[in-house]
């Protein structure tokens, strides 16, 4: 399916990465977004309540995070498709709400603009440091997806594909950008709305008294319906059988927790997004993500003008971690290079799926400024002898 | 309900048709004032005329926060203090619903109080109906922001000493268009503003208040159900349009006021969004879904 033409803003802007986000989720179908602002994240929903009006659909500024990452939920039900826009402290807010997302299976997208962290932070520089968080930061076991846009033409781009995921799936998908991502200016091409593809939500063709909300077929995926028409479904954050119904036992939870769990590991594979530069017969390989990669990507070129077999995978889907890929590399190549703006996540990772079979030389970064190419240069050179 | 439904269902609760029943028995305990608050409620539904597939209900966590899985119509069972903010969602993503709050005290006026200001404020178009039952009865018993003083609750072991909130003074301050208390004594009063309630625009607090025989009863000696409906049978006054500011209950089974104390008009957020966009935009500008009718 083809985007609505009303939320596509087609042609060439010099816009930042926020603005350019906030354009990706109308080209992408949002027609409903909730936030409390917070920097470096603001300018997302403010540039959402300056278009939407005239889209057609909503904005509001709620009294906080725990709100805003409920009525997100809240419009889903009623058949939107939402999002929710923050930073490090806000996200901190929403976990409860990720975990409600994640057991409802409620399609919604929520956006991570990161700043330096514990607390408070920096609250205007940047950090790579809430990968981690979006992946286990709410209590018990979900998999969710995170994308991690290098630009702002990807902020665009790569939204559009989150909230795809978000409504072929039906799992809350984080938008990991950071300070600098945000906050960069650089040109931005965006289509003609029949260029553009949207997931539609995955509806279903089952009537009243037929439909159970919580039935799946081989995708693992349930269908949804929209609050309003006839179907008096209830959903709840308890454990529950097909029909949506609490059921407290271990038997539905071994079946409900497997369940959502394996809509995203079956499919791991599909949801491999990486970016590969020279890394077949390199002796190093430099994994990265975000911005970090605009970086790296220089400090690979140098490396390489020394005579370095040097390739470069970046991460375009941080989680899930396309493990079986660093596994394959791991048998060919000497050592990974992983350079982050956080004390070592992604890191672990790597070193999780290479499993001993080649050297992990971490390159952690508390944040505040991106890595210096030459420290990253350094380290390739020390993983090549 | 027509002459022949009422014949062909004859032997049939009228409550059972607005609940699941297929999910009976419910979990509240013997005595339990929740179950009133749900029956009065099945009669404003009925009454309203309202199609009920344009009906939903939201609830929090908690005993309380039970009653949304009960209830035969689009129902959510949310997160705990949060049912407001979902419902805030649900209601502007398709303002054709009528949506209904439901939760315990300690859900909408402790972790959830935020919500219940703004959402006051703004005037959110939904119906918020707030069973008091002075306690969180969900975790077994402990102290509320509803709980009078002196009242012993497990983590108040020696009596309780922090002034609780007087409700609808609060939602009144906060602009709600309707407030009203009553208790589970008065059925047909709580039928009723539970129907106005349904039927008005705007932001709705209805404070239900009820016993809660296992917990707040048995640990302050106050005997079963029925006797709380005696206290609130012997010292509730009606005072319709009382001023919220003295209608407290802060005193250990002190006097009770009940009525509906507000009754106002004011523009919901979404008709004053629609209105200020349309005044700013012109005819560019879709007034947004179409308001709750109010038949
Ligand atoms: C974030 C969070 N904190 C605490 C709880 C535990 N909890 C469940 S219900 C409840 C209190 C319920 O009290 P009230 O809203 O008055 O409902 P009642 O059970 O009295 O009807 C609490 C504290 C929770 N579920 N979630
Ligand atoms: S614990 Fe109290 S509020 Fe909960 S069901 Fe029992 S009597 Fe009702
Ligand atoms: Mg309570």
């Amino acid at each position: 399916m083809h985007a609505d033409p009303k939320g596509v803003l087609t042609g060439i802007h010099f816009i930042d990465g926020d603005h350019a986000a906030c354009e990706g989720a109308l080209a992408a179908g949002c027609r409903f977004a909730a936030g409390y602002p917070i920097t470096p994240s603001t300018e997302v929903v403010e540039r959402f309540a300056a278009r939407i009006p005239l889209v057609g659909g909503m904005f509001i500024q709620l009294e906080d995070e725990l709100a805003s990452s409920i009525a997100i939920q809240g419009a889903a039900w009623a058949g939107k498709k939402v999002m929710t826009v923050t930073s490090g402290p806000g996200l901190s807010l929403m976990m409860e709400h990720i975990g409600l997302a994640a057991i409802a299976e409620v399609p919604s997208v929520w956006v991570d603009v990161q700043r330096g962290g514990p607390s408070t932070g920096l609250p205007t520089l940047p950090a790579q440091a809430d990968m981690m968080q979006v992946k286990w930061g709410s209590h018990g076991d979900y998999e969710p997806i995170a994308l991690s846009p290098n630009s702002p033409q990807e902020c665009f781009d790569l939204m559009i594909k989150a909230f795809n995921l978000a409504e072929t799936y039906r799992v809350p998908v984080f938008f990991m950008m950071d300070e600098v991502v945000g906050h960069m200016t650089e040109r931005v091409v965006i289509p003609e709305a029949s260029e553009i593809e949207v997931v539609e939500r995955k509806w279903t063709a089952k009537k009243p008294g037929e439909y159970r909300p919580y039935e799946t077929d081989a995708s693992l995926v349930p269908e949804m319906v929209k609050a309003g028409d006839g179907y008096r479904i209830h959903i709840t954050g308890l454990t529950h059988d097909e029909r949506g119904y609490p059921a407290l036992n271990p038997q539905a939870q071994d079946k409900l927790v497997k369940r959502l769990i394996n809509k995203i590991r079956a499919n791991a594979d599909k949801l491999v997004d990486v970016r590969e530069d020279g890394v077949e017969g390199a002796d190093v390989v430099v994994v990265s993500f975000g911005i970090t990669s605009r970086v790296a990507g220089a400090a690979v070129d140098a490396a390489r003008a020394a005579g370095i077999k040097v390739g470069h995978l970046r991460l375009v889907i941080t989680w899930p971690f396309p493990a079986q890929r660093i596994r394959q590399l791991a048998a060919t190549v000497k050592a990974f290079v992983v350079p982050e703006l956080n004390m070592g996540q992604m890191a672990l990772e790597v070193e999780r799926a290479a499993a001993g079979k080649a050297a992990v030389l971490t390159l952690p970064h508390a944040g505040g400024t991106v890595h210096e190419p030459a420290a990253i240069l350094a380290k390739i050179k020390e993983a090549a002898q | 309900m027509s002459a022949t439904d009422v014949l062909s269902c004859e032997f049939e609760n009228p409550v059972m048709p607005y609940l699941r029943q297929e999910r009976l028995p419910h979990i509240w305990c013997p005595g339990c004032g929740i179950g009133t608050t749900v029956n009065c409620f099945t009669r404003a539904l009925a009454d309203s005329g309202m199609d009920l597939d344009k009906v939903a209900i939201v609830s929090g966590i908690g005993c309380t926060g039970r009653v949304a899985g009960y209830m035969n119509l689009d129902s959510f069972h949310t997160t705990h203090g949060r049912a407001i903010p979902f419902a805030t969602g649900l209601k502007l993503a398709n303002p054709e619903l009528k949506v209904v709050v439901y939760s315990g005290d300690g859900d909408l006026s402790a972790i959830g109080g935020n919500h219940l200001i703004h959402a006051a404020r703004r005037n959110m178009d939904l119906m918020v109906v707030c069973v008091n039952n002075f306690t969180y009865g969900m975790t077994g018993g402990q102290v509320a922001p509803t709980t009078p003083l002196g009242a012993t609750q497990t983590t108040m072991p020696y009596g309780n000493f922090e002034t609780p909130f007087n409700l609808p003074f609060l939602a009144d301050a906060c602009g709600a268009v309707y407030v009203a208390r009553w208790t589970v004594y008065h059925v047909k009063q709580l039928a009723k503003a539970m129907l106005e309630g349904l039927k008005k625009k705007g932001f709705v607090f209805i404070e239900a208040m009820a016993p809660c025989p296992t917990l707040y009863s048995r640990r302050n000696r106050l005997g079963d159900g029925v006797d709380q409906l005696k206290y609130y049978k012997e010292k509730s006054k009606i005072v319709n349009g009382a001023n919220t500011k003295d209608v407290g209950l802060s005193l250990f089974q002190g006097d009770i006021v009940v009525g509906k104390f507000v009754d106002r008009e004011r523009p919901t957020w979404l008709d004053a969004m629609n209105e200020h966009f349309t005044q700013h935009f012109g005819e560019k500008f879709t007034p947004y879904g179409v308001s709750h009718a109010q038949d």
